[in-house]
């Protein structure tokens, strides 16, 4: 496997350099000298304990000499060699003889993506958040106001007593709603310093919390007894009453699909539909609860029957818009429109190069009423799966119309600032 | 040929109305203020304006919506209108220009700037 023999053979080098025989470094990590000459021979994986003991024995750093074994480096260095003249069948090679530039690399492009989608992100706000366009408008027509008064104040020498008390009036509303006006945007402002995932709403509180716990929280899995823990959580990361109560629906939810789907069983399963199936529950559950999973690499969206969006975990690469409308090519939206019929697609997002692809699994569900007359509530959800690199065609999709590069997209309801100039 | 050109100020913001009235009074000007555009097509048809100065972002309906409106109307095709808003944004400028709009001022304007941009389109 080529991933360990990168470890074996820097493990042999290190000992080498260290002057150090194989029987007594075996000795000192605890394992056999024959399994360390298949590990330095690139024979036998390595990982966990056995790793971290080799290390101490031969002083290098176990984390750093793990994550050449880790893929994610390697998907990390195809990601960003993708698209250009980067010799991508010796990224391995690469990764095993400059370790340290490799992870360096790593790190510079994963910035750069990061730093892309906060742009993204604070893009979509600028043009969509309601609060910002209306803390601005207000500023905005204080500020006119105050202009056109105080030049006429300024500019007429002969102004009656009466307009000139009117207008000195109006300056100090003005003046007064200039300074709200100011504190608001202020506000969001400090709000925004934050980053491109700062909080603005209880939606955005909850989701921003939800995630600072890796989307999971221990206490779910345990079933009874765990309420108060949970509770005990939710009070102490959460500021707004919204949020906490977004979270409390959360949480009994989540907690009732966990005692449902064991997490030992659950984990078994790469279909949510089979998973649900298997206990007996909705197709829309077994898609929360593979997203749900501790460690859990899927995303997953659930829109409303208006098609907004009311749950948001992102997969490693896939953007999620904060506000404004989603890409409306997502399966998501396909499975809205036939509740009860799962639609599925192995997707990739537009403009993203070389990156990866996606499979995206969808399904919705109605919410009848308790009584004749009740209105039928829709609601639909969304896994997204990474798949890493996808060697077929597959169909191109975006994030938000606004930050999507898909040229001549049918779909489009709004240009995007990514579109050439 | 009446001497007082009228002037029909469509502005929510009473403090920016009232300096804008202010300033078409002492240029000897005609005013009607309107706070918002429900009415707006109604009492246009009472007296015809020589011109309009109208607010992109009325609470009612909207400036774009009276403007376009009026430029449905004969009587009102040839109406200059000036618009006025705080979104400065080049995308209101061009729907305002495509619904028919003389001219348009980003908000915060000053007085002589607007002045200047009221005798023209009166032809003073």
């Amino acid at each position: 496997m080529a991933l360990s023999r990168l470890i074996g053979s820097r493990l042999r080098e290190r000992r080498q350099a260290l002057g150090l025989k194989q029987a007594d470094v075996a000795a000192r990590a605890g394992i056999s000298a024959s399994f360390l000459n298949l590990i330095e021979h690139n024979r036998r994986r390595v990982g966990g304990e056995v790793l971290a003991g080799l290390a101490r024995v031969l002083q290098m750093d176990a984390a750093a000499l793990g994550g050449i074994g880790e893929s994610g480096l390697l998907d990390d260095l195809r990601a960003a060699g993708a698209g250009t003249a980067a010799e991508l069948d010796r990224v391995e090679e690469f990764v095993g003889r400059f370790p340290g530039w490799a992870g360096a690399l790593a790190q510079a492009s994963g910035r750069a993506v990061q730093a892309e989608r906060a742009v993204m992100v604070l893009n979509d706000r600028m043009a969509h958040d309601p609060h910002l366009a209306q803390a601005l408008h207000e500023l905005l027509t204080a500020v006119s106001a105050v202009r056109a008064t105080a030049g006429i104040l300024a500019e007429t020498g002969d102004l009656a007593p009466e307009w000139r008390d009117r207008f000195q009036r109006n300056l100090h509303q003005d003046a007064e709603r200039m300074a709200i006006g100011a504190e608001t945007l202020v506000a969001w402002l400090n709000r925004a310093e934050g980053g491109a995932e700062a909080v603005a709403s209880p939606q955005e509180e909850f989701d921003a919390w939800l995630e600072a716990k890796g989307w999971h929280l221990a206490g779910l899995e345990r079933g009874e007894g765990a309420e108060a823990e949970i509770e005990a959580e939710i009070e102490a990361g959460l500021t707004s009453h919204l949020a906490r109560d977004l979270a409390r629906v959360w949480a009994v939810r989540t907690q009732a699909e966990a005692r449902a789907m064991p997490l030992e069983q659950a984990q078994g399963f790469d279909d949510p539909l089979a998973l649900a199936a298997g206990f007996g529950l909705g197709p829309m559950a077994g898609l929360r609860r593979m997203a749900g999973l501790p460690g859990s690499v899927h995303g997953l969206v659930i829109c409303d029957g208006a098609g907004a969006l009311t749950f948001r975990k992102p997969a490693r690469g896939f953007a999620l818009p904060r506000f404004g409308a989603a890409c409306a090519l997502w399966p998501l939206f396909q499975a809205l429109t036939r509740p009860g019929q799962p639609v599925e697609a192995r997707v990739r997002l537009a403009g993203r190069g070389g990156e990866g692809g996606f499979h995206l699994r969808a399904v919705a569900e109605t919410r009848v009423g308790a009584r004749f007359g009740d209105p039928v509530l829709v609601e639909a959800a969304m896994l997204i799966t990474p798949l890493g690199q996808v060697a077929e065609e597959v169909p191109e999709i975006g994030s938000t119309c606004a930050v999507c590069a898909k040229p001549a997209c049918p779909a489009r309801r709004e240009g995007s600032i990514l579109a050439p100039l | 040929m009446s001497a007082t050109p009228h002037v029909l100020l469509i502005e929510d913001e009473p403090n920016i109305a009232e300096a804008i009235r202010f300033l078409l009074s002492r240029d000897g000007l005609s005013v009607t203020v309107l706070d918002h555009g429900a009415k707006a097509m109604a009492v246009m048809r009472e007296k015809v304006p020589a011109l309009v100065i109208l607010d992109l972002m009325l609470p009612d309906i909207s400036g774009l919506e009276i403007l376009t409106a009026m430029r449905g109307e004969r009587a009102f095709r040839g109406v200059p209108v000036l618009m006025l808003t705080a979104k400065g944004q080049a995308r209101d400028r061009e729907a305002a220009e495509k619904a028919g709009a003389s001219l348009f001022m980003a908000k915060p304007f000053a007085n002589a700037e607007l002045m200047a941009a009221v005798r023209q389109l009166l032809g003073a």
